[in-house]
């Protein structure tokens, strides 16, 4: 049975549980872009006014819902696990539901504009078929062979341990459209559907590593990869997504994995 | 307008949506159409696991979890329902684990289980590890798994198609379903999809409530849908409660927190769960805790400057179990609060998190025109349904397994249904009331606004019909509610182009919001009993002899055009369980 924490509150609880919100004023520079429009993009600023611990995402429905109507950006969840609002925040992608106002320098306007090297729809809004099409030519599924044991297969903690970081994968592309391989040329399968490829090729109870590997040795494959580490970086599930990058590379060396 | 013909369309993408999908699909010619990308949806913020008596740690056994389903959801579940869902739980995890699903494991190397809410060994002695999880994000696991295994059985997705409307046909004096109206985000146009059978998996409608769980995504539109034809809504005034919110942003804290032996502490650092629920303590049923944490803040032992929240201490617990067991929700915790979990107690409230109540299906998925009456080609399954496994209150893992189990029997069922039937013929201009929805919200010149409205009717809810209720409250929100929906006639959006036009959409999900909430609160008002979720400090009590019954909620038209909602009731299917006094 443990003791109670209260006596020994700290500031970082005390700051947490302030109630009164004190409100700061900002500028949303957001990068807009309506074909119906026009077939410019521009920058608008939105003059609002934030509580400094809300999120990006707050500050982007705010002008939505109070300000203009057609500002258009995806999101679902709000709080980092669906993958929907992967964007541009200062010039680095991030999920808007993860990203607080006080941690990207409110006292100077904050940018936000669409993931970069994929065709913009409309404001925020970016055509993501290309994406989830290089996520399914990885195969991301698992492949086994023979009679399915009744029971569950068997997995040691250790073989489980092996993949579990590229298990987070999220798919919101915010590492993909970081990477200025990918920028320069579309072909490239891209960090994210490597990641998913690295989540079967190391899974014991997988039998379809080979193939992956075959797929990944392509021009447009993991050797295109120049380890600038943007997409480690930019990862919002804290995916070290470069070494994920790497261990498959190696093992197409070694061909053990 | 753009025309499609499917065997089986499936409504929404998620876990129950693409658990009946990869079925279907096997079997008949299938779409899935979601409104957002299949791993956007909500099933991947789940968190604790998904409940199965496969007895690999310790003595456990199905009958056992049925118990458990049935005294959780205070008697109010069909008990034919839950054993299936007991029962079948055990393949369901079996079959995740072949498809993929990486599962915590055990030292022996099988699937890992812990303790959960309510869920207990022979009948409520104590606490058994039935839940089968991975890590704290067994909901994301189970969403990549399912989508995974629908890339690989090449199942056709309809991605950013929003369903608006439900078609049913009259043939031989029989309403059947037609198929369905889709309204693509992307471009603006209208699709119809004719289709044998269609499968409703399109989730929840928490986004009515502020604080909540839910994603802004959220907001019944397959409820909606099918109660705009006259179809009827179950026990839509049971609302579960998640004990453990982030305070006042409302996300989601697993329950796991507590199977891993987190505690709940008030003000005076007391575990106060001790009092309320001697031997499940902070591991009772959610509904239970929920009421005991507001309990403890209006009688003045709650937490903060305002004393309006209560603490989730983990500190106890060694960092590596907190690293290796619930990174994601240590994680929110630091992000959102900037607070670290290792040494700081998690600021918490109750949040709305998911709806008991929902079309009302029977063990196949197929949806039900009245108490005993099947709408010939639909089917409905997970949160979207009412089977009803979860009665008055949903065990935590049972909406996992519910989504598994029942997203899997539609799947086949509406398969086979496509395969023995022919096309039912579509409605005479079948797009005529979506086109005068859309054009009547683009044209609008109205005064009001969609945000302003969703605020206040959110607002209503928290205040009105949240974990504590009465007449007078839920009068209130009755009142308020009409009002709004008077306002909503005059609402104009500012986007009136067809190109993802997000602000259109968020005035129809508005409309779906307020329709519902209606329903909820209307089937509360007559509600005169406490039982799970649904608790009246009017009537603390649950009353057996005369609210033994499920509600069943239809929209009427009178011949003037003015709505109404008629209540009626539906037996509570009872097999092997008398109902008892529920404690924990």
């Amino acid at each position: 049975m443990s003791t109670p924490t209260l006596d020994k509150h700290s500031s970082a609880l005390d700051a947490a549980e302030v109630t009164g919100t004190h409100l700061i004023a900002i500028t949303l520079r957001v990068r807009r872009f309506n074909p119906e429009v026009s077939a410019e993009a521009e920058w608008v600023d939105y003059q609002i006014q934030v509580d400094p611990k809300e999120r990006v995402l707050d500050a982007l429905h705010k002008v939505k819902w109070e300000i203009d109507g057609s500002l258009t950006f995806r999101r679902s969840c709000a709080h980092g696990v669906c993958g929907s609002d992967a964007m541009r925040i200062n010039g680095k992608n991030r999920l808007a539901c993860k990203t607080l106002i006080k941690d990207v320098s409110p006292e100077k306007p904050i940018t936000v504009e669409a993931i970069k090297g994929m065709t913009v729809l409309k404001d925020l809004v970016v055509d993501m078929d290309p994406f989830f099409q290089a996520y399914r030519d990885v195969m991301p599924f698992l492949i086994t062979t023979g009679n399915e044991p009744t029971r569950e297969r068997l997995q040691s903690a250790a073989d489980r341990e092996r993949f579990d970081d590229t298990t987070k994968c999220i798919l919101c592309a915010a590492c993909t459209s970081s990477c200025p391989v990918f920028w320069n040329d579309g072909q490239y399968f891209g960090p994210a559907a490597i990641v998913n490829a690295h989540r079967f090729i190391f899974d014991s109870r997988d039998e379809g590593g080979e193939q992956r590997l075959e797929i990944l040795n392509d021009k447009d494959g993991v050797w295109r990869c120049r380890t600038t580490f943007n997409c480690t970086d930019a990862c919002p599930r804290g995916i070290e997504v470069t070494k994920a990058i790497q261990e498959v590379k190696r093992a197409l060396i070694t061909r053990r994995f | 307008m753009q025309f499609h013909t499917y065997d089986t369309v499936i409504v929404g993408a998620g876990g129950a949506g693409m658990r009946a999908a990869i079925e279907a699909t096997k079997r008949s010619r299938t779409a899935v159409l979601t409104k957002l990308y299949p791993t956007r949806s909500h099933t991947g913020a789940a968190q604790g696991g998904m409940a199965a008596a496969l007895a690999n740690v310790e003595e456990d056994n199905w009958e056992w979890h049925t118990f458990d389903t049935i005294k959780g959801g205070d008697y109010l579940v069909d008990q034919d329902a839950a054993e299936i869902l007991a029962k079948e739980a055990i393949d369901a995890v079996l079959d995740l684990e072949k498809m993929g699903l990486p599962f915590n494991r055990t030292p022996e190397g099988r699937i890992d289980q812990r303790r959960f809410g309510g869920h207990t060994r022979n009948h409520g002695e104590a606490a058994v590890r039935r839940s089968c999880y991975a890590a704290d994000r067994t909901g994301h696991m189970i969403l990549q798994t399912l989508y995974q295994n629908c890339v690989k059985e090449g199942v056709e997705f309809f991605n950013e198609f929003y369903v608006l409307d439900q078609l049913l046909t009259e043939v031989d004096g029989v309403r059947r379903s037609a198929g369905v109206v889709a309204y693509e985000l992307a471009t603006g146009e209208i699709h119809v999809f004719q289709a044998k059978a269609v499968i409703y998996a399109s989730g929840g409608t928490g986004k009515f409530f502020k604080v909540t769980s839910n994603a802004h995504t959220l907001t019944g539109d397959g409820q909606a849908a099918v109660y705009r034809r006259g179809l009827p809504l179950e026990d839509m005034e049971f609302f579960q409660f998640h004990p453990t919110g982030i305070w006042r942003m409302g996300i989601l804290l697993t329950e796991g927190a507590r199977g891993e032996g987190g505690i709940l502490r008030n003000k005076d650092g007391e575990r106060f769960m001790e009092k309320y629920a001697p031997v499940m303590k902070d591991l009772a049923s959610r509904d239970v805790v929920s009421r005991a944490i507001y309990t403890e803040i209006r009688e003045g032992r709650g937490c903060g400057p305002e004393g309006d929240h209560v603490y989730l201490d983990l500190t106890h617990l060694p960092p590596e179990q907190l690293d290796a067991k619930l990174p994601d929700i240590t994680e929110f915790a630091r992000t959102y609060l900037g607070i670290e979990p290792y040494t700081d107690p998690i600021p918490i409230q109750p949040t709305a998190h998911y709806a008991m109540g929902g079309i009302p299906t029977n063990v196949q998925g197929e949806v039900l025109s009245d108490n005993t009456t099947v709408v010939p080609g639909l089917y409905a399954a997970g949160e979207v349904a009412c089977v009803s496994v979860h009665g008055a209150n949903r065990l935590g893992t049972n909406s996992l397994l519910d989504i598994n189990v029942f997203g899997r029997r539609s799947g086949i069922a509406a398969a086979d249904y496509a395969h023995a039937s022919d096309l039912v013929p579509l409605p005479e201009n079948p797009t005529e009331k979506v086109e005068a929805q859309i054009e009547r919200l683009r044209n609008s010149t109205g005064d009001e606004r969609v945000a302003e409205l969703r605020l206040e009717l959110q607002e209503c809810m928290d205040a009105n019909v949240m974990v504590f209720r009465t007449e007078q409250t839920i009068k209130t929100a009755v009142e308020k509610i009409g009002e709004l929906r008077e306002r909503y006639l005059n609402v104009s959006i500012q986007d009136k182009g067809r190109r993802f036009n997000t602000d259109l959409l968020e005035a129809v999900e508005l409309g779906n919001l307020l329709d519902l909430a209606e329903v909820m609160a209307v089937s509360a008002l007559a509600r005169k009993e406490s039982r799970g979720g649904h608790y009246r400090e009017d009537f603390p009590t649950r009353d057996d002899v005369n609210f033994m019954r499920h509600t069943m909620a239809y929209r009427e038209v009178d011949a003037n055009g003015a709505e109404s909602i008629r209540l009626d009731y539906k037996p509570v299917v009872q097999t092997r369980y008398q109902p008892m006094e529920r404690k924990y």
